[in-house]
């Protein structure tokens, strides 16, 4: 992440003759704090700790407000997508291809080899870029800091300084002001400081609470339902429990009820973190995700495989824990089955009874999916009269999914990738929460972008700028609402339309659909007996 | 089986083509001396701007021509021979029609002045157009000075995409204060504000007299009528107005006008020819529209008629209210109705305007001042709703019951700023007042 900081300031511009000498102040000053990092990583003893830190830190900061300060304030509010397609870092030239080789590669260090970063083991102290971080660590938590750390804090980072420059770009749109203030929020809080706070509480003994976002909701968060987690919240008293239960009511009530009111939006680019770092470190790359009919059918194919993988893996790692003692849980394994399998069932008749003619063709692969997913479940209670399933163990099965989709598709490839592939590319094409409330928008939502009668020109700006890859003008040309289970809401198409023709609205599930051969404007005798047909 | 032909792959050959396949199976080429596919005219502003590729201009991905059984030519029809219904084209080629729809769209006027051929002398229309602006303004240092001859939609739109590559310009304008034969005067002052804001230097009431060569017959500098004035320049852009891109058909037995001239049913005097889009010239206006409608929507919603009538379902070419929009550099603009300048609005037409203090917003509502009757509204800044004010229009509602429903069409992003209270208030103040 460190390197993200850097990008739209100095490496961004192949020209950078081109920028203020204010910005090249700015850019000069953002390196500077990137330059300690570097240092600390190949080892460098800085005698203050808590000193060379904040300074560089506080160098990044600086330097990107300074930086986003003569980008925008300099120049009247409106939509500031000026050489987008010009600038090497935003349009796939070589600097988007090295940052993105840089990012990869961060992220592999980070999850396969920490040590790198100077990631102790046993109990020894820190070295290298974690040992910089210890002093902040050690006054949230009390704790040395880890890669996780280090990694929380230059993501937060990230997200409240381009959050900032965010910001700055929409200065005339309060929507895109107000939801980003929101991620900030939820960042700094719910997904850096809380755990924090948290684990300063497991110094008691009374204590021993997981890392827990509360924010981040299951399936995202596919680890809370694993033994250790599960363990910990039960074992730190009432107020484990009770983070336990809003766990599981923000899966079943919160989620669905604001889904219903609002679409995905209200989590994916208002409250998520990924979310929150795709809309503010990866705004420069959102044009840059395929708009082709062919992108989105592989989208469609990947992340409900990814769901369907994780609803199995999760029901395997609960029914493992289930099994371990018996005794301990008025749920049994049968009844844990058996349940998944009505709730499933539940869900499943209620869509193919009221829903039937929306999915269309879609209904044949929600029927394939539905019966794999009974069907494993029913082998699973059969087969697995010991910890397999499959023959597979229930924590192979949750570790091949913490690596392949919680490490390399959401970091290495989600974060690594935006410079080539968009900003959105995880959310878009892997998350499995993503998945459960883009079905829901689409099916049980108010949530819809209304088009503007007859005004759209078919200019494609707001396709282009769609991070989610939607054909928006294909719809908006068609003066039809659009409304796709993975439109996140961000609002960006209805901020670059320069017609006025995009809407992010809620309101009735009348009509929500509508398909349109032709638009309003024409004659009303044509219009009717064409809209009739 | 008949052969449908279609000259010109713009959007109202192109709705025809997509309406005619819906409708039957007839054999159906579309015909473009421009481009291979179909993109969208109105954006070629912001490939300039860095905003998007030129790729991103195409609505239909390039698949979808042959999956859908339409065939694409590309080539330049020199003439039409309606006896023999024959197209020749300008490389020898010939092409036998059953049916032929004229959509050849427009082209840049160019009044006859001095110079109007020179090298770094252009036209903003085609594609061409754009790439001739990319050889001679990619940047400010080859470019260090543009003038820009018209104030119209295609004008502004060029000043915008010049600035953005930080190119200076002086935009010369010929009336007295912008596009104010079609914006009444209190907005239009508003966009004078707004085009100085944004550094472009901005001469009103002002005539190009001639432009001036240097010795390799590029341009070096233009010569403004009224002063005199010789200002330095390489870029010269030729904004004042478009007109029907029709020269080819000079000679040819299908009457002309301005445009290939028309009736209800978009056919040509000759039987089996239509014509459709920017080139299209009623005999009779329809209703307040003018006789030749150069706008996008009015193109598609003639291909979409006259697939119709080709399809043997005759349908005469009904276009309902007349709405419209466009984007002054940050402001964006829109219009439902009819609204008309304060130089050419007819007598009973009375308008309320409403400005608000950042300059950047304003509405003006028209409306008939013997019966109060809704006539249009402008509205500039903030968003308006299609439909309502269609079904407004429809319903000839007077003047008082829109003002007081107007937050009903507000169409701004959620959590905007709302400002119908204060237009409400205002209102009511001066018709107290009056
Ligand atoms: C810069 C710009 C911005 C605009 N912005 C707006 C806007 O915001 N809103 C709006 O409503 N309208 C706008 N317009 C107007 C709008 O684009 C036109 O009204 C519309 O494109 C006309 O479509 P058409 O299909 O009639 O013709 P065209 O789009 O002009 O297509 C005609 C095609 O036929 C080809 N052709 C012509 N003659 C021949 C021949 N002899 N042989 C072969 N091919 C031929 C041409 O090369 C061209 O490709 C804008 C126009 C321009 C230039
Ligand atoms: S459709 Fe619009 S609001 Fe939805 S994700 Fe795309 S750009 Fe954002
Ligand atoms: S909806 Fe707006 S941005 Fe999208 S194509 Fe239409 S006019 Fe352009």
């Amino acid at each position: 992440m460190s390197n993200k900081l850097n990008d739209s300031m100095s490496l961004a511009k192949p020209e950078a003759n081109n920028l203020s000498s204010k910005q090249k102040i700015a850019v000069v000053i953002g390196i500077i704090g990137l330059f300690i990092m570097g240092l600390a990583i190949f080892n460098t003893n800085f005698p203050n700790k808590t000193l060379f830190l904040s300074l560089s830190i506080g160098a990044i900061v600086v330097g990107t407000i300074l930086f986003a300060n003569d980008a925008y304030l300099t120049k009247l509010e409106g939509i500031k997508n000026d050489g987008v397609w010009f600038k090497s870092i935003s349009s796939r030239g070589m600097l988007g291809w090295v940052t993105g080789v840089f990012l990869t590669g961060f992220y592999i260090v980070l999850y396969f080899y920490p040590q790198y970063l100077g990631q102790s083991a046993n109990g020894e102290p820190n070295t290298g870029l974690i040992s910089l971080f210890d002093p902040l660590s050690n006054i949230l938590s009390g704790n040395p800091a880890s890669q996780w750390f280090v990694y929380g804090t230059l993501y937060t980072v990230a997200i409240l300084v381009f959050g900032y420059k965010f910001m700055l770009k929409y200065r005339h749109n309060r929507y895109e002001q107000l939801r980003t203030a929101s991620v900030m929020f939820f960042q700094l809080g719910f997904a850096f400081l809380i755990p924090e706070f948290m684990s300063r509480l497991n110094t008691s003994p009374d204590y021993n609470l997981p890392y827990y976002d509360l924010k981040s909701m299951w399936p995202l968060n596919y680890y809370l339902f694993d033994s250790w987690s599960i363990n910990g919240l039960l074992s730190s008293g009432s107020l484990g429990l009770l983070m336990l239960l809003f766990g599981i009511v923000s899966i079943f009530v919160v989620s669905p009820i604001l889904t219903y009111k609002y679409g995905k939006r209200w989590y994916c680019s208002w409250v998520c973190g990924c979310g929150g770092l795709a809309e503010t470190a990866g705004d420069s790359f959102r044009q840059l995700s395929s708009k082709k009919l062919s992108a989105w059918k592989l989208e469609r194919w990947l992340i409900h495989t990814v769901l369907v993988f994780s609803v199995l893996m999760t029901t395997a790692v609960i029914y493992t824990y289930l099994g371990s003692d018996p005794n301990k849980f008025w749920l049994t394994r049968g009844a844990f089955v058996l349940s998944v399998g009505i709730l499933l069932t539940v869900v499943f008749a209620v869509i193919m009874i009221f829903k039937r003619k929306e999915l269309g063709k879609d209904a044949r692969y929600g029927a394939i999916g539905y019966f794999v997913v009974i069907a494993a479940l029913f082998i699973m209670h059969y087969t697995g009269a010991s910890d397999k399933i499959f023959f597979i163990k229930a924590s192979s099965l949750r570790s091949a999914y913490g690596l392949y989709i919680g490490s390399i598709f959401s970091g290495v490839i989600g974060t690594g990738f935006y410079p080539i592939l968009g900003n959105r590319v995880w959310c878009r094409f892997g998350c499995p929460m993503a998945a459960v409330l883009g079905f829901q928008q689409r099916m049980f939502s108010k949530f819809r972008i209304t088009t503007n009668g007859g005004q759209c020109i078919s200019c494609g700006n707001c396709s282009t700028y769609c991070e989610m890859g939607i054909d928006v003008r294909a719809y908006a040309q068609k003066g039809e609402n659009i409304v796709r289970s993975s439109c996140v809401g961000c609002g960006v198409c209805s901020a670059v339309c320069p017609r006025g023709v995009l809407k992010l609205e809620n309101d009735t599930m009348e009509g929500r659909i509508n398909s349109n051969e032709i638009l309003l404007g024409n004659d009303v005798d044509l219009m009717d007996l064409i809209n009739k047909k | 089986m008949k052969h449908i032909v279609i000259i010109g792959n713009g959007i109202s050959g192109v709705t025809a083509a997509r309406h005619i396949r819906k409708l039957s199976d007839h054999k159906i080429t579309i015909i473009s001396g421009e481009t291979d596919y179909f993109f969208s005219r109105t954006a070629l502003m912001y490939v300039y701007m860095g905003h998007m590729k030129f790729e991103h201009t195409q609505p239909y991905e390039n698949w979808f021509w042959e999956k859908n059984n339409i065939n694409l030519k590309q080539g330049f029809v020199k003439t039409v021979d309606t006896n023999s219904k024959t197209l020749h084209f300008n490389d020898g080629d010939t092409l036998n029609y059953d049916s032929l729809i004229i959509a050849t769209g427009s082209k840049p006027n160019k009044f006859g002045w001095p110079g109007q051929d020179l090298k770094g002398v252009m036209g903003m229309y085609h594609k061409q157009d754009l790439e001739n602006l990319e050889l001679h303004a990619p940047n400010n240092k080859v470019c260090k000075h543009a003038v820009i001859v018209g104030g119209g939609l295609i004008g502004i739109e060029l000043a915008e995409m010049l600035n953005s590559r930080n190119i200076p310009v002086t935009f010369l304008v010929r009336e007295p204060s912008f596009w104010d034969g079609v914006l009444p005067d209190g907005e239009s002052n508003m966009i004078n504000r707004h085009i100085k804001n944004h550094h472009i230097d901005l001469r009103l009431s002002t005539n190009l007299k001639e432009i001036i060569s240097d010795e390799h017959g590029r341009v070096k500098s233009v010569i403004i009528e009224e002063t005199g004035e010789e200002i330095a320049c390489d870029v010269v852009g030729l904004t004042a107005g478009v007109a029907p891109n029709i020269d080819f058909l000079k000679g040819s037995p299908i009457e002309l006008g301005r445009g290939v001239k028309v009736n209800r049913l978009l056919e040509t005097n000759i039987e089996d020819v239509y014509a459709i889009g920017d080139c299209a010239e009623q005999h009779e206006a329809i209703g307040q529209r003018r006789p030749i409608e150069a706008v996008w929507y009015t193109g598609r919603m003639m291909g979409e008629t006259v697939a119709q009538t080709i399809c043997g379902n005759k349908t005469p070419y009904k276009p309902g209210h007349w709405f419209n929009s466009a984007k002054f550099l940050d402001i964006e603009y829109q219009t439902y109705g009819w609204v008309f300048s304060t130089q050419n609005k007819p007598d009973y037409e009375q308008h309320f305007h409403w400005k608000h203090d950042d300059d950047t917003k304003c509405i003006t509502v028209a409306f008939n001042k013997d019966t109060n009757v809704f006539l249009g509204i402008n509205t500039f800044g903030i968003r308006m709703r299609h439909e309502h004010f269609d079904k407004w229009l429809t319903e000839n509602r007077d003047v008082d019951y829109v003002m007081k429903h107007l937050a009903e069409a507000n169409f701004d992003p959620e959590f905007y700023k709302r400002y119908e209270e204060d237009i409400l208030a205002t209102y009511t103040n001066q018709l107290k007042l009056a």
